[in-house]
Formats: C-alpha cells, structure tokens, sequence
C-alpha cells in the first residue's frame, strides 16, 4: 500500500484524537491485515470514490467508545445510551477522514468521501491483492481504537482528471 | 468550556438564532452546546440539505451552521438553493472536508465562512462576530472569549 495516501491518515487522527481527548495519543501497532476484518466494537465506515477508491472503518470496543462520548460531548455519556455511543463514533470517524481527505485533496487527488455509515456486521471482506488493508491501533487515554484502511489509488481516472482539468 | 461575551443582534439586543444542520445527532448537539456558550439561541435543527431549506423557509434564522457531506442533498447545494431564495442569509459551512476546491465552491455559491472540524469553540466565535458584523454586537465584560 503506498504510504502517501496512508499518512495523511496517521497524523490526521494523532491531531483530532489529541484535540478532542485533550491528551497525547501514540501508535500502538501497524500492520498489513492478513484476514478478513473483524469488528472489535462499535464501527463507522466511510467510503471513498473517485482516483483513490476503498474504505476506511474506524473501530473502537463499547467502553472505550463511552468513554470518548463522554469526553467528546463533555458530560457523562451512559453505555445505555447506545445511539449518542454510536454517533459519537461515527462523528469521530468522521472528522478523521475528513481532516485526512482534505490533506490527500490538496495533495492533489481527486474523489469523493461518502457520509459515514455504522459498520454492524461481525465481518468483512478480505484484503485483495490490489487491495490490502492496513490496520492502525492508537492508544489513547479513553483506550485503543482502531483503523482499518484499504484503498487503492485508479492511475487510469488520475490521468482522465488531468486531461479534464487541461 | 469557555465563557464568551455573548453575541447579540445589533437590531434589537437579542440572542443571534442559530439553525444547525448535519447528518450527526451528535455533532448538533455539540455545536448547539458551542452558540449557546456564545449567547446564541438554536431554533432548529436538521439533518440534510433537504430539510435544512424548508426549515430555513420556516424559521428565518440569524444564523446558519450547515455541515458538507450529508445524505439526500449536500450542504453545499442547500447552501446555493437558499441564497437563491434568501439572499440575505449568513450560511457557514461545518465540515471536516476542507479541502481548498470544496472552501472555494461553498464561497462561490452564497456561504459566508468556513469552519473545519473539530470545531474549535474560539474559532468559530470569531467566525460569528465576524459574519454578523454589521448586525450584530457583544457585550463586553461579560466573559474574556477569545
């Protein structure tokens, strides 16, 4: 997998996570995703279209995901209240991949990031050869939450792009 | 959070009327928690493009804190079909996509500012004070803001 397009990522949920935690976080693990993808917890998936297609799941465990409610919403959120959890999850995601898309946009590539969706079942597809997945574990002090990205970069529709824009 | 001289209508003293529109429950209800620290009042809330300009039809607000990436309509095209019919209106786009093409887009068709997520509450004070600046006033000393 290239490591521009994964980068942008990386720093973009070290920056929101720090902001909206108000505490450092750091890279727990790194590593290529060698089956298919299980969900950990609660799970906001985002897809993307266009020169940079694929999927980002953005995966957190129940307490974990209460704790960042809470401490995103800045009262105590309850675990019973599974759709403010959920929410606040997907809007974490949310603000994750867009910080990174605007870095990868700016860089250059053109696509479009779709609203994020809740990931509900216990698996997913297994990376492709032109496909791979890589997994992020970032350790905060709420806990470890987990990205799983897989996208591949279309030099076909980069190109058509380029022709488009002259 | 932090206390903020509240921002007033210059018109008539009273609180700025926020509509907040975004697909995320919760990000309304953060950015509700946010105006009010600014002495704003949210009168409503919607979750599209779609019900963002019926609702603005409805409630005429001061002020409109519109999200990018929704279902049904986008917050951009909301944007410009409101200005449309509204021209008057002080949209500011909220959105995680801040890429300079889709700024550049949301300016070019009506919206006043914009404001990347995660929203700092600072930021979008300012963003505030300076989209009503000819309408609204705050009151000093009622909080160190920004």
């Amino acid at each position: 997998m290239r490591m521009d397009l994964i980068q942008p990522f990386i720093n973009s949920a070290d920056a929101v996570l720090a902001q909206g935690l108000e505490s450092p976080i750091s890279i727990e693990n790194l590593s290529m995703e060698e089956e298919a993808y299980r969900r950990k917890g609660i799970a906001a998936e985002v897809s993307l279209t266009g020169e940079i297609e694929g999927r980002i799941i953005f995966d957190v465990d129940l307490g974990t995901a209460v704790q960042l409610a809470s401490r995103l919403a800045g009262v105590e959120v309850s675990e019973t209240n599974d759709d403010l959890v959920r929410e606040a999850v997907c809007e974490l995601a949310n603000q994750i991949i867009g910080n990174s898309v605007t870095t990868l946009n700016d860089q250059g590539f053109h696509f479009r990031v779709h609203p994020p969706t809740l990931h509900t079942s216990e698996q997913g597809s297994k990376s492709s050869e032109d496909t791979e997945a890589l997994v992020m574990c970032f350790n905060t002090a709420s806990g470890n939450v987990f990205m799983n990205v897989a996208l591949r970069h279309h030099c076909r529709r980069a190109l058509e792009h380029a022709a488009v824009a002259g | 959070m932090e206390k903020f001289a509240p921002v007033k209508r210059s018109e008539d003293g009273q609180p700025v009327r926020y509509l907040i529109v975004d697909d995320s429950v919760f990000a309304r209800k953060n950015l509700a928690r946010m105006v009010e620290t600014f002495g704003g009042q949210v009168i409503g809330e919607a979750g599209d493009g779609v019900s963002a300009i019926s609702e603005y039809d409805r409630l005429m607000p001061d002020i409109v804190l519109m999200d990018i990436t929704m279902p049904q309509m986008e917050g951009i095209e909301a944007a410009e079909k409101i200005v449309r019919d509204h021209p008057s209106a002080r949209i500011v786009m909220v959105s995680s996509v801040g890429y300079q093409e889709n700024i550049v887009a949301a300016l070019q068709r009506g919206a006043r500012h914009f404001v990347q997520k995660p929203v700092k509450p600072e930021v979008l004070y300012e963003v505030i004070k300076y989209v009503m600046r000819d309408d609204g006033t705050t009151t000093r000393g009622a909080g160190a803001g920004a």
